[in-house]
């Protein structure tokens, strides 16, 4: 009991997955406190057995399937673009001080405008069409993944690239044969991170003009009235994104042996 | 200098009376640094950190240069290296001046450098591979090397799983596998612990009495310097300079046990005098 409150003490892993599962509950707990026994209108706060139904009644209908893969598709080609453009510029700017010089400045000004005040501009010049959605999912990530992976880049260790040299690596062997595959652990991990914020773009991309997809079903359901849908939608979104990420940390696993003592 | 223009003559007319020797034997040395010098830039102007220095390593030998901490020795080893560009003189290796890194200078750094991503094997081959050295002839190498530094059974292991002492042994053997010129090490077991560093030393004496490199090699270690070498160097506390150059003749091959005997022990209180009146200096 008493090394539980120790600080940085370890404690077994029984206790460790317990405790989480008793925050969900509590949680849970409380929500169910504040619905069922309507101390909330239900029409703010909908019961968990509501939501239930209602999330059940989407699946089965099949209206939700198509809701979900047009907004898959719009949040992994736009973060696609990002990735295939930020992640090479990334590299070059954290290995070669004059391409830094040129971007970093630009980049790091352009991080704090918001994507989602880029979306009237981006009507104007694009149109409605889906291009327009993967545009705002690409603003919303492509700086911040750039910088990242500029960043893992620079941490490669110099004595590493020292030493390269000293056996014979040219300039371009050094890119490919030291930077890559040591900053690759890091760009995998910078992808799960921004992949993770690109999911909260989504809504923001759905918002105006869409047809389609979890964040226009969000709006719609706001519109009517309808707070379990609503939830419905956020959950689903929160589960795509926590079922992204268990697939990076799985690729982390799988690729990156050597990272570990136990080498499995 | 007069002495030396008379040899010269004297050498001379031997060759000239002696009809049967007619090229005399030029020995040039393995490297020859040639009033290599450098100054840093900082905020408050210019600090010398190495004064222009001169030096010869013959071919085969084992040298090792000795100085305080922060008297720019490491600076003379990547300016060998080619890693740093020193603002005066130049580097010459078998003649030839130097010009940028090459796989002819094989190094080994006090930090741990070994490729975190590659096997044994493959840190080992890394360069040979970059030569296009074929698959067998890499595989018969790794082999050797790995049996001469004693890691026989290792090459599947990643350096993670590796403690201090075997990851620079590696690093030994992958400098060596790639079969430069000469060997350049920076304080190679400056991070080991003492036992472990008694053991490199000896594992070092073995790998080269096998390859017959040409070794110059960076310790602030007294005992380290004398045990390994044919010469030490000691340098001045900042602006550093070579200060005095100690031959060791110490008989090969050495064991650890030398390092009580008497011989070593005059080597070392001369060694000690010397130094300790820089580490003076250098902490004023």
């Amino acid at each position: 009991m008493g090394k539980w409150f120790t600080p940085k003490k370890e404690i077994s892993k029984g206790i460790y997955t317990s405790v989480g599962f008793i925050t969900f509950i509590l949680v849970l707990g409380i929500w169910s406190l504040l619905s069922y026994s309507g101390l909330v209108n239900p029409l703010f706060l909908p019961t968990p057995t509501t939501v239930l139904a209602t999330a059940t009644e989407l699946f089965v209908s099949g209206d939700i399937f198509s809701d979900i893969g047009i907004s898959f598709s719009r949040v992994f080609t736009g973060f696609l673009i990002a990735a295939l453009i930020g992640i090479p510029l990334g590299i070059l700017m954290g290995s070669l001080r004059i391409m830094e010089g040129a971007f970093e400045p630009i980049i790091g000004f352009i991080r704090y405008m918001p994507a989602s005040a880029f979306i009237p501009l981006l009507i104007l010049w694009i149109g409605l069409g889906e291009s327009e959605k993967m545009a705002v999912i690409f603003l919303g990530t492509f700086f911040q993944l750039t910088l990242m992976v500029m960043d893992v880049t620079k941490n490669v260790q110099n004595d590493l690239i020292d030493v390269s040299y000293t056996l014979g690596a040219k300039n371009a062997q050094i890119f490919t044969k030291v930077i890559l595959p040591a900053s690759l652990p890091g760009i995998v991990d910078t992808l799960r991170i921004t992949f993770g914020w690109a999911w909260t773009y989504l809504v923001v991309a759905e918002i105006v003009g869409a047809s389609s997809g979890l964040g226009h079903m969000i709006m719609q359901a706001s519109r009517f009235l309808q707070p379990d849908k609503i939830i419905v939608g956020i959950l689903i979104i929160g589960l795509l994104g926590l079922i992204t990420d268990i697939i990076f940390k799985s690729i982390y696993r799988a690729s990156f042996s050597w990272m570990r003592k136990d080498g499995f | 200098m007069v002495f030396k223009m008379v040899s010269q003559k004297l050498d001379t007319n031997t060759v000239l009376n002696n009809k049967e020797i007619v090229i005399p034997k030029i020995i040039t040395p393995k490297l020859e640094i040639k009033d290599v010098g450098k100054i840093f830039k900082t905020k408050s102007g210019e600090t010398v950190a190495l004064e222009k220095t001169s030096f010869t390593v013959k071919d085969g030998e084992f040298v090792t240069i000795l100085g305080p901490s922060g008297c720019g020795k490491s600076t003379i080893l990547r300016i060998v290296a080619g890693l740093e560009e020193s603002n005066s003189g130049k580097v010459l290796l078998d003649g030839q001046e130097i010009n940028g890194p090459g796989p002819d200078r094989g190094m080994v750094f006090q930090s741990y450098t070994l490729f975190p991503w590659l096997n044994v094997k493959d840190n080992i081959t890394f360069g040979l591979k970059l030569k296009g050295v074929n698959q067998k002839e890499r595989d018969d190498l790794a082999r050797h090397y790995l049996q001469l530094i004693g890691l026989e059974g290792f090459e599947k292991h990643y350096p993670i799983q590796l403690s201090g002492g075997m990851k620079q042994r590696v690093a030994i053997a992958r400098a060596l596998a790639n079969d430069p010129k000469i060997l350049l090490m920076d304080e190679p077991f400056g991070a080991l612990d003492a036992q472990t560093r008694t053991i490199m030393q000896e594992v070092l004496l073995k790998a080269w009495e096998d390859s017959k490199k040409t070794i110059l090699f960076i310790t602030h270690d007294v005992d380290e310097s004398i045990f390994l070498a044919d010469s030490v160097y000691v340098m001045t506390a900042r602006p550093g300079r070579l200060k005095k150059k100690i031959p060791i003749t110490l008989d090969r091959p050495r064991e650890y046990s030398m390092k009580s005997t008497v011989e070593f022990g005059n080597y070392k209180e001369e060694l000690l005098s010397l130094i300790r009146e820089e580490s003076l200096k250098s902490i004023k």
